[in-house]
C-alpha cells in the first residue's frame, strides 16, 4: 500500500520537471547534437545545411590564417587571466580574512568592479582609459615613460584586455573568503605546536583545506575565459593585426556577420574541445594538489 | 621592539596595503563618474580627477539617445527583457529543484547527470543552433528567446543552486505535511517555498544582474534599434557620431551601471550568499 502510494506520489516529479525536461531536450541537448552536424555542413543560416564532411575543420587548420591567431589569442588570454585572477583573489581574501575592523566595507570595495561583469559600460571605460591620450598614458608620462599605444600594438593589446578581466576577481574572492572561514582553527593550532611558521602553515594547512574551492574557481574561470567576447568586440574589434581576435569573436563574425554558420559551428567545437581539454588537464592535475576532506 | 609593537606595525602595513590596492581598484569607477563632466579636451592627456566645472549637460544630452529613442526607452526595454526573464528563471528553477530534491523516480540518475553536464556546457556551442530554433519559431528580434530560456529552466546554475539548498532542508517537514493530507504542490508552495525565499532571492538577484549586463545574447537576438536594451544602445553610441563626445558616453555608462550598484548596496547579503554557494561568473 505504502509503496504504491509512494510511487504515485513520486511519479508527480515528472510534472514538476516538465519545463526543465522540455528545455533540456529542445534548447540544450538538441542544439548540442545538431551543432556537430552544422559543423560538417555548408550552412548559411538562410538555406538548408548541405553536408560537406570535415571540410570546415580542414579549412580552419590549413587555410584560415585568422584561425591560428584566434586560437593562440584565446589560449594566451586564458593563461594570462585565470592565474592572475585566482592569485589576486586569494591574496586579498587572505588579507581580509583576519577579522579586522571595516572588513565588510573593504570586501564591498573589492567586489564592486565584479558587479559589472561583461557589461558594455566597463568595456568602454577601459577603451577610454587606455587610449593613446587617456588616463593611463598620462600617468605613465608623469613618471617619465613614453606613451604606450595599448590597443595599437599587438604586444600590449591582449594583456590590456586581460587586465579588464583580472580587475573583476570579486566572485572568486567571495568564495575564498567563505572557504577560509570553514578551515578549523584547531588545524592552525596543531601546525603551530608542530613548529610550523606562517608560510609553512599557509602551504600545509590553508591551501590544502581550500583546494577544492580553488579547483572549482579555476575551472569556472577557464570556461569563461575561453569564451570571452564582449571586451574584444567593443574595445579592439579583434585588432591590431588580429592579436585579440579571440575565438568567441571569430565565431560571432563568421556566423552572424558573414552568414557562415556551418563554419562558425566548427569554431564553436574548437572552443568546446579547448574547454574539455583544459578541464581534463586540470582534473588530472587535481590528484596532486586538491585535497578532499574524506581522504586521509 | 616588543612583540606587541611589531604586531601593531604589521597591522598598520596590512591596512595600508588593503586601502591602497582598494583605491586603485575603484579608481576607474570614480574616474568614470567625473569624466562625465569633462570635455574631450579635459579627458585627453589629463591627470586631474575633478572636472573644471560641474554641469549635468552630458546627462541631458546623452539621455536623448538616437534614432528618436531616448534612454528612457532603452531602460524600459532592458527591464521588459530582464524582469520577466528573471521571474521565469526563478520559477522554473524552483520547480525543477523540487522535482530533483524531493522525489525518487525512474531515470533520476541519468537526468541529474544531464543537469550537471549542462553546467559545464559552454554557451558558445549552443548559440548557433538556438538561433536557428528561435528563427524557426519566428521570435527573433523580440525578447521571447530570453523568456523561453527562462521558462524552460535553461540556466542550470540556478537549478543546481536551489537543489543544493532544498537538500539542506529537513525532509520531515514535507513528510508530515504530506501525512496531514497536503498534496505535493501544496507542500511545495506552503511549506518549502517560504523556507526557500532567501535562496530564491539570491538566484533572482544574480539572474537579474547577469541578464542586465549580458551583451552577446542581446546582440544576436535583437536587431531593431527601437527594441535595443541599454547595453546595445551604449555600444551604438560609440558609432552614432563621427567624433565621440566621451562625456555623454561616460554619463550614460554611469546611468547604466546605477541600477546594479543600487541593487547591490541594498541586497549585499544575498549577493554574497548567492556567490558563495554557486560562485560563478565574473
Amino acid at each position: 500500500m505504502k509503496t504504491s502510494m509512494n510511487s504515485k506520489r513520486n511519479s508527480k516529479a515528472y510534472l514538476y520537471l516538465a519545463p526543465w525536461i522540455i528545455g533540456m531536450l529542445v534548447l540544450q541537448l538538441y542544439p548540442f547534437v545538431v551543432s556537430i552536424y552544422y559543423s560538417l555542413c555548408n550552412y548559411t543560416g538562410l538555406a538548408d545545411p548541405v553536408f560537406i564532411g570535415a571540410d570546415n575543420y580542414i579549412r580552419l587548420f590549413t587555410k584560415d590564417k585568422e584561425f591560428q591567431k584566434s586560437l593562440w589569442a584565446t589560449v594566451q588570454y586564458t593563461l594570462y587571466t585565470v592565474p592572475c585572477k585566482i592569485i589576486m583573489s586569494l591574496l586579498i581574501a587572505l588579507l581580509l580574512n583576519k577579522g579586522r575592523k571595516g572588513i565588510g566595507a573593504m570586501r564591498t570595495l573589492y567586489y564592486l568592479p565584479s558587479l559589472f561583469g561583461g557589461s558594455i559600460a566597463v568595456a568602454i571605460l577601459w577603451k577610454v582609459m587606455f587610449m593613446d591620450n587617456g588616463l593611463v598614458n598620462a600617468l605613465l608620462n608623469l613618471v617619465g615613460i613614453e606613451t604606450v599605444s595599448f590597443f595599437g600594438n599587438p604586444k600590449t593589446a591582449l594583456p590590456t584586455l586581460s587586465s579588464l578581466e583580472v580587475w573583476q576577481f570579486g566572485s572568486s574572492m567571495v568564495m575564498f573568503l567563505a572557504a577560509l572561514k570553514q578551515v578549523p582553527a584547531s588545524l592552525y593550532e596543531a601546525a603551530r605546536i608542530d613548529g610550523a611558521g606562517r608560510l609553512r602553515s599557509f602551504f600545509s594547512v590553508t591551501i590544502p583545506q581550500i583546494s577544492p574551492i580553488i579547483f572549482f574557481c579555476i575551472i569556472m574561470q577557464t570556461v569563461n575565459a575561453l569564451q570571452n567576447f564582449t571586451s574584444a568586440f567593443v574595445i579592439t574589434a579583434g585588432g591590431p593585426v588580429k592579436s585579440t581576435y579571440m575565438l568567441g569573436l571569430k565565431l560571432y563574425n563568421d556566423g552572424f556577420l558573414y552568414n557562415k554558420m556551418g563554419y562558425a559551428s566548427a569554431t564553436s567545437w574548437i572552443i568546446f574541445i579547448l574547454v574539455v581539454g583544459f578541464t581534463l588537464v586540470l582534473f588530472a592535475s587535481s590528484k596532486f594538489w586538491v585535497f578532499y576532506g574524506d581522504e586521509s | 621592539m616588543s612583540k606587541k609593537q611589531k604586531n601593531r606595525i604589521k597591522e598598520v602595513v596590512m591596512y595600508a596595503v588593503l586601502i591602497i590596492v582598494g583605491l586603485v581598484m575603484i579608481y576607474p569607477l570614480i574616474w568614470m563618474f567625473f569624466a562625465s563632466f569633462k570635455s574631450n579636451q579635459e579627458i585627453y592627456g589629463s591627470l586631474a580627477i575633478l572636472p573644471e566645472s560641474f554641469s549635468w549637460e552630458a546627462y541631458v544630452d546623452g539621455w536623448k539617445g538616437f534614432g528618436g529613442n531616448t534612454y528612457a526607452h532603452f531602460f524600459k526595454n532592458s527591464f521588459l527583457l530582464v524582469m520577466p526573464t528573471t521571474l521565469l528563471t526563478v520559477a522554473s528553477s524552483a520547480l525543477t529543484a523540487y522535482g530533483f530534491a524531493r522525489f525518487d523516480f525512474r531515470g533520476k540518475k541519468l537526468m541529474f547527470m544531464l543537469l550537471l553536464s549542462t553546467l559545464m556546457l559552454p554557451n558558445a556551442i549552443l548559440v548557433i543552433p538556438r538561433y536557428a530554433i528561435f528563427r524557426t519559431l519566428k521570435v527573433l528580434d523580440s525578447y521571447w528567446p530570453f523568456y523561453l530560456m527562462g521558462a524552460f529552466a535553461c540556466y542550470p546554475f540556478f537549478t543546481y543552486m536551489l537543489i543544493q539548498f532544498l537538500r539542506g532542508l529537513p525532509r520531515d517537514l514535507d513528510e508530515s505535511a504530506y501525512i496531514d493530507g497536503c498534496g505535493t504542490l501544496k507542500t511545495f508552495t506552503h511549506i518549502l517555498l517560504p523556507l526557500l525565499k532567501p535562496a530564491l532571492f539570491s538566484a533572482g538577484l544574480l539572474q537579474f544582474l547577469w541578464t542586465y549586463n549580458d551583451y552577446f545574447n542581446s546582440l544576436i537576438y535583437i536587431n531593431s534599434v527601437s527594441k535595443y536594451t541599454v547595453s546595445l544602445a551604449l555600444r551604438l553610441s560609440l558609432d552614432a557620431e563621427s567624433v565621440v563626445v566621451w562625456k555623454n558616453v561616460m554619463a550614460m555608462s554611469c546611468v547604466a551601471v546605477l541600477p546594479v550598484v543600487v541593487l547591490f548596496f541594498f541586497c549585499q547579503k544575498y549577493f554574497v550568499e548567492g556567490i558563495a554557494t554557486t560562485g560563478l561568473k565574473g
